[in-house]
């Protein structure tokens, strides 16, 4: 056989996993030198990774632009929260969070699919059905009203409470791998193969057998699950959930821009386009937030997004892995 | 033109010894005021070539987004394999053993060449390697070999029209419906076309083809189906239909058959 996978080759799949260890040990060594601040830092880079790779399955392999993913983390972390209020631990609430989650992924996507909606058609159903839910948990009162819901601290493991930050860091870091894991799974298996081309043809891959509906709507149950364990995380991270917050289209925002300036549909994307993105979002809104200039950072994303779209359209990492690869020729 | 309704319902005589493998009775649709295929009755034998001919807008193209699935007639039957395709999705049919190309080819620009044949090959081997393999194998037949790990995107007309028969062929059909496999290429590259749908055929592939390099209709077709708005207007071997008056008419118009050459 002449060259070996059908994409073009980049390192040998020995080199890659040697790299990925080696990224993992220093990720997991890395709090022992790291400032207080700084690893919180990190706990956002590594869980905003995490929902950027949920929504990469259906939105960057599948080309599906989902732009109110921020509704399964609400999902999520209200079922969680709500669970743990009548005595069920996170770490089950986790798993129920992301179940309900899916089910509500294949709703809106049987409903998109089936109809046919795509482009702005779908990211449109999308943010409705985000704003929805944002305005019933802010009017229904059994799960907190506009105030949300507030978890009471008690600093134990079991209820997902920890007193040292670091414990959240190696969660993020261990969802964000989870997350990566799936879908490098997802990418070399026959359903993501269909994804990449169902991205770039519905009705050449029917022609060819592809049962398009199926995929697509497994990719998106794939992605709300991840995502709507994500909400579990922020509950008890954060000790509270806000409406606007979680359900709102800022966190839908967020979510979206990391694939789309890190490389939206390749593996590595998402988490390129967090350690970019958030600890200049952070720095920016710190900045800017004690000048009273709320909402600025957004701006900063504006830039980077603009500039992207110029200069690099399928993002960062696809453009990193040619300069590497330009390098080892020369 | 107001005559051929009457010789349009006379059923096909030919090749009755043959087992049938497309059935397509009294297929009609009609899009607003536009009847794009009426009444059109045709078959396709197991193993046979048959070519669906008629001026633009005759119908043909509607006609096989009709039999594969991609549209829903107004009334008339499709049966392939001795089963009724009424409701059935096009990954459904292919599934079935009936691929079809597109007259417009949609290659996924993006996907090297091989991926985009691998997404035909999925469907049956579920093993990535294996479906990599049939792939490989499909691309070196069709003569794509060299340009296999090239984003298809960068392919010449030529070959996105191989391409485009590659993966269809990927499919591992029993019926291949061919849109304009032909138009736009030059002598040489039609001729290689020819020869491989001929191979394919020997191999048992039964084809259904719309073309109007006429050179290539004669030398291939068993069979040829006329079709002129949306009607069938002729049926039969190559030579007679070649000289039937009425398909002259439909495609010289009325002023013109008088002094129209066989």
């Amino acid at each position: 056989m002449r060259r070996g996978r059908g994409e073009p080759s980049e390192g040998s799949p020995t080199q890659k996993m040697w790299a990925a260890a080696l990224a993992v040990a220093v990720l997991l060594a890395l709090p022992a030198v790291l400032s207080g601040y700084a690893v919180t830092i990190f706990i956002l880079i590594f869980f905003y990774a995490f929902l950027a790779q949920a929504w990469n399955v259906v939105g960057g392999y599948a080309g599906q632009l989902s732009a109110g993913h921020a509704a399964f983390v609400g999902i999520g972390g209200y079922t969680a929260a709500l669970l743990f209020e009548r005595g069920v631990t996170p770490w089950i609430g986790m798993f129920a969070g992301g179940a309900l989650a899916a089910v509500l992924g294949a709703i809106i996507g049987y409903l998109g699919f089936r109809f046919g909606l795509r482009g702005f058609y779908f990211v449109l159903l999308t943010v409705a059905f985000a704003e929805i839910c944002r305005i019933l948990a802010s009017n229904v009162e059994a799960v907190g009203g506009a105030v949300g819901l507030y978890i009471t601290f008690t600093g134990n493991p079991r209820q997902f409470q920890f007193q040292d930050q670091r414990a959240y860091y190696y969660i993020a870091l261990a969802l964000m791998l989870l997350a990566t894991g799936v879908t490098a799974l997802i990418e070399r298996r026959r359903f993501g193969i269909y994804l990449t081309a169902i991205r770039e043809d519905e009705t050449a891959c029917e022609a060819l057998g592809v049962d398009v509906l199926k995929y697509k709507l497994l990719a998106m149950i794939v992605s709300s699950f991840l995502a709507g364990l994500g909400g579990t995380f922020y509950a008890f991270q954060n000790f509270s959930l806000q409406p606007g917050a979680v359900f709102g289209i800022p966190l839908s925002v967020e979510i979206v821009i990391r694939p789309i300036i890190g490389g939206a549909g390749t593996l590595l994307g998402p988490i390129l386009g967090s350690f970019i993105l958030t600890p200049l979002g952070e720095v920016s809104r710190s900045y800017f937030g004690q000048s009273g200039l709320h909402g600025a950072h957004l701006i900063v994303y504006g830039v980077l997004l603009v500039a992207v779209v110029l200069f690099l359209p399928q993002g960062a990492y696809p453009y990193l892995r040619k300069l590497l690869s330009r390098r080892n020729i020369a | 033109m107001t005559e051929p309704a009457t010789s349009s319902n006379r059923p096909p005589t030919f090749r009755r010894e043959q087992a049938l493998l497309l059935e397509v009775h009294n297929l009609s649709k009609r899009f607003g005021g536009l009847q794009a295929v009426k009444d059109l009755t045709f078959t396709v034998g197991e193993g046979e070539i048959v070519a669906l001919i008629g001026p633009n807008g005759a119908g043909k193209t509607t006609a096989f987004a009709l039999i594969s699935g991609f549209l829903a007639p107004d009334s008339g039957t499709v049966r392939f394999a001795g089963r009724d395709l009424r409701g059935l999705k096009p990954h459904e049919i292919n599934a079935l053993g009936l691929a079809r190309t597109f007259q417009i080819m949609r290659p996924f620009p993006r996907l090297t060449v091989v991926r985009n044949v691998m997404i035909a090959t999925l469907g049956r081997h579920r093993d990535t390697r294996e479906a990599e393999r049939r792939a490989r194998a499909v691309l070196d037949e069709i003569g794509l070999g060299a340009k296999a790990e090239l984003p298809a995107g960068v392919l010449t007309l030529a070959e996105r029209k191989r391409l485009e028969l590659a993966r269809a062929l990927g499919t591992e059909p029993r019926l291949l419906l061919l849109d304009e496999v032909m138009s736009g290429l030059t002598d040489a590259e039609t001729e290689r076309i020819v020869e491989l749908v001929r191979a394919l055929n020997r191999r048992g592939i039964a084809i259904l083809l719309i073309e109007h390099v006429m050179r290539a209709v004669m030398s291939l077709a068993q069979r040829i189906v006329v079709l002129n708005y949306g009607e069938r207007i002729a049926e039969g071997r190559p030579e007679a239909v070649a000289n039937d008056p009425r398909v002259i008419e439909a495609y010289l118009g009325d002023e013109e058959v008088t002094r129209a050459p066989a």
